[in-house]
């Protein structure tokens, strides 16, 4: 009995293979981008635990110099020496133009078991090969597939490594990088019995993994952002669902009608709905997996490039297949599916057998149905307000931008029909009134349609404006604080003394930069010793500061801290900051530091020194006339012998910065087409929905003395104004979105807030795209118009119906 | 006497099935013509080739004076709009315009809309009730009433009225037809109508029958 | 990783590659390692160092202590040098790696250590003049002045996760050169090894054990071998003792178990003024009398020994038959107490049991 009755109503989709292209599609499109986002945060958050469980970092103490600095050798022979387990680490990167890889020289002799070394377990390593010159490097095999620079030691291909990376012994190591001292030691969590603690017994930092910057937890924010998007998508994609199964109720209505008149159980008809639906599902789930797959694999790149910019978060380029991935995506899909169809079954087991078949107006909305919509609306978007300016955590901002997307959508209607009521009253032409009421007419049967615009509209502007603000700020704040012409790093405190000399009489300003890791108001931090001088006096970005404050800070009276900072230990200007265990110092003033994750304080050179004398700086900025910046960076080069990247052209950091930003934009952009992409065909499915129940309303004014063409262009002009409409209320949307991503997510999220600014331009464009997409939308559906058989619309008038 | 529409020769087929044959007619000005026939004999076809809703496949239609198989789409269009009224079984009013704006949508669509007309036509038809309603709010004889205005509003040479009354009951047809037949008269319009009752059919000029694609003439004319 | 590592080492040192499915690596031709010749020549202190240009090479001591009380306990202090290639590269490029055991046995416990060094950056190694090996905290140092051998005076200090031990050993006779003079052969296909020996330790200290200082007294013995390889293909462990009498002569012997034939034995006799006496294969029988269960196997805790040409025949019991040192490649090494022709003292090495 159930298949009869799914035959009977899958032949539907027989007679109208386009209404199943369009819900497959629909369905497919929504999973592709959902999950499509979902593998690149998969891919991601697996390679950030890889990258972290690399040599057990997620689970081993650290031992480092406080300046960051190799820890020289024979600390390492004298904590051995006294007995402490520790592990020596050299690391370090090779370069070789666009080539370059990471090393992890570890020696396995020491390393706790804790390390657990990867690559090494498994049978087939010539263990002698892995110790004796020339070594060799374990990778994974995309590394190995990725340019290496030259002269590299054999190659062996092992699972398990974070791209990018190699693994080797560190004799290998210190033999390619040149460096004989530790980068650091590991520290074993068993040490032997009746040893003093291992604090006493050196000065170097002791960082627990908590303490170390984690790229899961750095990129969390942009991942959620990822996520944000994706389930956007879905929802639009839903939308399409939605108007495709509704529709296919409706056509079929006489049809169910016949069944259960013919004595089809409502239990039977409704399980052969399920399984159709079923059936619709997993087909598009399974085309909007391979869809998905596709399309994260093409932005994969670009967001590894972004992470590794802006994170220094190594991510494979390349996409792995994870099933649970898929199985999760398709009950997303299924699950999706079922909402999307709720309301179609809903009506199908109230459907009474009795009532004439006459299709109805699909999804004919009353007013009291748009009132209660608007109500509902109003409700939402007072939330969201609430929300966005009072709640103080993450949580609470996409609450509040979810509570805006959806009370923005559930207003549509409402307005979006007052404001065609009112151009009606005010239009002069008779063809252009009956357009606006038509238009106003069909509102109920587009209205999901042009919330799915709408979402993606108001999503559009928001990130586009939040972005286009970022770059604005971030392009400013980089002119401020990168005010030097020149950056210079030398390995040995020595080479800073000789530096000095060599640069006395060649620059106009030699400023030193010193640095500790420390604790500040108990988060992990750094101090920064800042010479006192005009560079940093005229061009610093205080956002708040004591009258005075540079002064106050140069007689050292107190520091000056980072946005971050002030917002995550909530301290003002004035307040007491607590930098390391004992030392409290006043806030003169807050800075500005995009881009940092850590906290940041900064006092004198002078204060700084006494703080910690063993510091020397080995970092220097220097002002210099611009014209002559790159000529002393090569002069510096060779005189003492430095790799081009440790003097940087202030140009150059701008341009690396800017470029991880624009690679940023990238990604967005494209997430931003695709959201845009799916609402038009959003728009498209509900417009081609509409099209045969318009012919009865079309016809009387064909007949009337309106050619076919005139009214296809009509309907192109009815979707361009509803798409100009709708655009006009996602405008605001849109800012009011940007607003709380910039005032209230950045700030939760990244720790500091970002001024809003308005790019007419991006707008314009944006707005000639949502034409276009409504426009494109409602093409085919005119086109069919334009050529449709007269016989068609007489039929209209015909006696017979 | 100035002659509204000529037909002659006129053939039309749907695919294999031919609709029309050699039908010859002609009306004056001021002529009513009750155009009858059983289900499927051509009726609803003659009358919207005698519209230009639609394109014959042999033989010629002069509106007045003018052979139309050669006009384009916008010329037809035109056509239709400033000469002809139509008014069909179901109506077919606007749903999304107030009675007032359905009754003046093609007068203002030809530039011609005249409201001292207009009010006549509310006047006469009994419906100056019901001028801000829209058409789902009104019964089957006000809608029909509704699209006799809008049909007379523009003060056409030619109306072309399909089965005007057939999906009222009989004594609101009765009325309808009634009210039609009077303006019409008044106005000096050529009247076209299809009808499958002969008892409607009496109350006109001249009777043609159709039967199978074919003119005969009942009352021997 | 660890284990694969140590059991590389291991097995060279042990030559038992073959037998632990490490083919290829112990087994393969030592290419470019120096190998042991007849006569053996020494020059001192300098063969008391290293030999970077022979594969593997230990410093092996081995203690019999008693507590105030009266408590028998063993202690061990062990330094391996295994050799990749025969050189002596410095810093991180050195080919040399370094492996100590530390071992300490009471009649009811006994504790293992184990630590892995590479050499060339100064975390292990050994120098001969002033003498000196060492890994990490543990060391064998050298305490002689003037003119005597650098052996005569050590102190050895080792620590593991529950005990630690600080020894300090005085010589009371000469060192003894096994086999040919020094050239110890371990196989009839002709398998040799540089082996020389000090049996002649007194000894005091302390040891701690699970936070107890605890005075002792007592014998050592420090061997002293190194070789490229040492053991022939089918030879799949041995049987070691060191044997310290109360009328003050001393034993060395050892049974190198042949899958493919009967043990190849070897004994050196030590008499207590210092003059020694080697016998070759088959003068020295050494049967197990009775099998403990250690760490799931069966092996031998008490032993027969037989020396007929010197009328020995006694009973070697363990003093605690669960004397197994539990690191990557395990063995069982402890003390022993000495019945039957002559009474005292001794330490019994077994490896290659499975």
């Amino acid at each position: 009995m159930i298949g009869t009755a799914l035959l009977t109503l899958g032949s539907h989709w027989r007679r109208h293979p386009g209404q199943l292209a369009m819900l497959v599609l629909g369905l497919a499109l929504a999973t592709a981008l959902w999950s499509g986002v979902q593998a690149i945060n998969t891919q991601a958050r697996a390679a950030y635990a890889q990258a972290a469980a690399t040599l057990g970092q997620d689970r081993l103490d650290r031992l480092q110099r406080h300046d960051g600095r190799p820890v020289p050798l024979a600390d390492y022979i004298a904590l051995r020496r006294a007995g402490y387990a520790v592990s020596p680490v050299i690391s370090g990167e090779l370069r070789a133009d666009a080539a370059r890889i990471r090393l992890l020289g570890i020696d396995p002799l020491t390393a706790p078991p804790e390390a657990n070394i990867p690559g090494l377990q498994d049978d087939g390593l010539d263990l002698t090969e892995f110790f004796a010159a020339p070594g060799v490097l374990i990778m994974s095999a995309e590394t190995a597939g990725a340019p290496l620079p030259p002269n590299m030691p054999p190659i062996r291909i092992r699972d398990g490594l974070p791209p990018g990376a190699a693994l080797t012994d560190i004799g290998t190591a210190a033999r390619l990088l040149g460096q004989t001292d530790p980068s650091y030691l590991l520290v074993a969590p068993n040490q032997p019995a009746y040893l003093p603690p291992l604090a006493t017994a050196t000065n170097l930092l002791r960082l627990a993994p908590e303490h170390r910057a984690d790229p899961a937890q750095l990129t969390d924010s942009f991942h959620l952002n990822l996520t944000a998007f994706g389930l956007l998508a879905f929802a639009v994609g839903l939308f399409i669902v939605h108007a495709a199964i509704g529709l296919a109720f409706e056509q079929r209505r006489a049809t169910i009608r016949t069944l259960r008149a013919l004595g089809l159980p409502l239990r039977s008809l409704l399980i052969a709905f399920g399984l159709e639906l079923a059936a619709l599902g997993l087909v598009s789930g399974v085309a909007g997996l391979i869809l998905g797959y596709a399309i994260a694999a093409a932005l994969m790149p670009g967001v590894a490039g972004t992470l590794r910019g802006l994170y220094g978060a190594d991510l494979p380029g390349t996409l792995s297949f994870d099933p649970a991935w898929a199985g999760a995506a398709l009950a997303m899909t299924l699950a999706g599916t079922t909402i999307a169809a709720a309301q179609a079954i809903g009506r199908t087991a109230r459907l009474p057998i009795l009532a004439t078949a006459r299709p109805e107006a699909w999804g004919q909305a009353s007013a009291r149905l748009m009132r209660q919509q608007a109500v509902l609306a109003l409700l939402l978007l007072a939330t969201a307000s609430g929300l966005g300016l009072w709640g103080d955590t993450l949580i609470a901002g996409f609450a509040a931008v979810a509570c805006l997307f959806l009370g923005a959508a559930l207003l549509l209607p409402a307005t979006l029909a007052g404001l065609l009521r009112w151009l009606q009253g005010r239009a002069q032409n008779p063809l252009a009134e009956w357009l606006l009421a038509d238009t106003r007419q069909q509102l109920p049967g587009l209205s999901l349609a042009l919330m799915a615009l709408l979402l993606a509209l108001s999503a559009n502007i928001g990130v586009s404006t939040m972005v286009g603000s970022f770059r604005a700020t971030f392009v400013g704040w980089l002119d401020q604080r990168l005010v030097a012409e020149l950056y210079v790093t030398v390995p040995t405190p020595d080479d800073g003394t000789r530096l000095h000399e060599f640069l006395h009489d060649r620059t106009d300003a030699i400023l030193p930069v010193v640095w500790v890791d420390t604790t500040l108001a108990g988060r992990p931090g750094a101090l920064y010793g800042q010479a006192d001088h005009e560079t940093f006096r005229a061009h610093w970005p205080l956002i708040a500061a004591q009258a005075d404050a540079w002064n106050r800070l140069a007689a050292g009276e107190g520091v000056l801290i980072n946005e971050q900072l002030a917002r995550f230990a909530d301290l003002s200007v004035g307040a007491l900051v607590p930098i390391g265990p004992v030392l409290r110092l006043p806030i003169l003033g807050i800075y500005s530091d995009y881009g940092n994750p850590q906290a940041q304080a900064i006092v004198t050179l002078d204060r700084f020194s006494a703080l910690h004398p063993d510091i020397i700086p080995t970092r220097f900025a220097l002002r210099i006339a611009p014209d002559k910046a790159a000529d002393l960076a090569s002069q510096l080069r060779d005189e003492f012998g430095l790799p081009a990247d440790a003097v940087i052209n202030q140009s150059q950091i701008k341009r690396f910065s800017l470029g991880v930003f624009e690679q940023t934009f990238r990604i967005t952009g494209a997430l931003n087409l695709l959201t845009l992409g799916v609402a038009g065909f959003a728009l498209l499915t509900g417009l081609l929905t509409l099209a045969d129940m318009r012919l009865a309303q079309l016809a009387p004014v064909w007949a009337l003395g309106q050619t076919r063409a005139r009214l296809a262009a009509m309907e192109l002009g009815r979707s361009v104004i509803l798409g100009a409409l709708t655009f006009a209320l996602a405008l605001p949307v849109g800012l009011a979105l940007a607003w709380m991503l910039l005032a209230v997510i950045n700030v939760q999220a990244f720790g500091w807030r970002l001024p809003l600014h308005v790019f007419p331009a991006d707008v314009l464009r944006l707005l000639g795209l949502a034409l276009l997409a409504a426009a494109v939308a409602a093409a085919a559906p005119a086109w069919r118009l334009a050529r449709i058989s007269p016989n068609r619309l007489l039929k209209v008038f015909a006696h017979e119906t | 006497m100035n002659m509204v529409l000529q037909i002659d020769g006129l053939r039309k087929a749907y695919g294999p099935v031919v609709v029309l044959d050699g039908i010859a007619l002609s009306m004056a000005q001021g002529e009513s013509l009750a155009l009858t026939g059983e289900s499927g004999s051509g009726k609803s076809t003659l009358m919207h080739l005698a519209a230009a809703l639609d394109t014959p496949d042999a033989g010629t239609i002069r509106l007045f004076g003018v052979e139309i198989s050669g006009l384009d789409d916008g010329a037809r269009a035109k056509l239709r709009r400033d000469q002809i009224g139509l008014v069909f079984q179901q109506f077919n009013l606007i749903p999304s315009l107030s009675v007032r704006q359905n009754i003046a949508f093609q007068a203002r669509l030809g530039g011609r809309h005249d409201p001292a007309r207009d009010a006549m036509l509310t006047e006469r038809l009994g419906l100056s009730a019901l001028l801000t309603r829209y058409p789902e709010e009104l019964s089957g004889g006000q809608q029909q009433r509704v699209a006799i205005a809008r049909a007379l509003a523009h003060a056409p040479k030619l109306i072309l009225a399909d089965e005007p009354t057939g999906n009222l009951d009989e004594a609101t047809g009765d009325a309808v037809l009634d009210l039609l037949l009077e303006l019409v008269g008044e106005t000096g319009a050529a009247l076209m109508m299809v009808t499958h009752s002969t008892r409607l059919a009496a109350r006109l000029g001249r009777r043609l029958h159709l039967s199978r694609g074919r003119l005969a003439r009942p009352d021997g004319g | 990783m660890k284990h694969r590592v140590l059991a590389f080492l291991f097995c060279l040192i042990a030559g038992q590659a073959a037998a632990q499915g490490f083919a290829g690596l112990g087994t393969t031709a030592a290419t470019g390692f120096a190998t042991p010749q007849s006569p053996a020549r020494f020059a001192f202190p300098t063969d008391h160092g290293p030999h970077p240009d022979f594969r593997i090479e230990w410093w092996y001591l081995t203690a019999s202590l008693t507590g105030p009380d009266g408590t028998a306990y063993g202690a061990q202090w062990t330094l391996f040098r295994s050799a990749l290639s025969p050189d002596d590269a410095q810093g991180w490029q050195a080919t040399q790696l370094w492996m100590g055991h530390a071992g300490l046995t009471t009649p009811t416990t006994h504790a293992s250590a184990e630590r892995l060094a590479r050499g060339g950056i100064g975390q292990a190694g050994v120098t001969a003049q002033p003498f000196a090996a060492w890994i990490d905290d543990w060391s064998m140092t050298s305490r002689v002045t003037g003119n005597a051998d650098m052996l005569d005076r050590l102190q050895v200090t080792a620590r593991g996760d529950s005990f630690a031990y600080d020894l300090s050993l005085t010589a009371t006779g000469p060192l003894i050169f096994h086999g040919q003079s020094g050239y110890s052969v371990k196989s009839a296909q002709g398998q040799a090894s540089y082996y020389y020996s000090q049996p002649f330790y007194r000894l005091t200290g302390t040891i701690t054990l699970n936070g107890a200082d605890i005075p002792v007294t007592g014998t050592a013995w420090l061997d002293r071998e190194w070789s490229s390889q040492p053991l022939s293909d089918t030879q799949d462990g041995w049987d070691w003792v060191s044997l310290q009498f109360d009328d003050g002569s001393r034993l060395m012997g050892f049974s190198l178990r042949d899958r493919a034939a009967a043990p190849f034995t070897a004994a050196t006799w030590i008499t207590p003024d210092g003059q020694s006496q080697s016998f070759r294969d088959g003068a020295l029988r050494m049967t197990p009398l009775t099998h403990s269960r250690v760490a799931g196997r069966e092996i031998p805790t008490r032993w027969r020994i037989e020396l007929p040409d010197r009328g020995l025949d006694i009973t070697a019991s363990a003093i605690n038959p669960q004397s197994w040192m539990d690191v990557s490649i395990p063995y069982w090494e402890g003390p022993l107490q000495l019945t039957g022709t002559h009474h005292g003292r001794g330490y019994l090495e077994m490896t290659g049991y499975r």
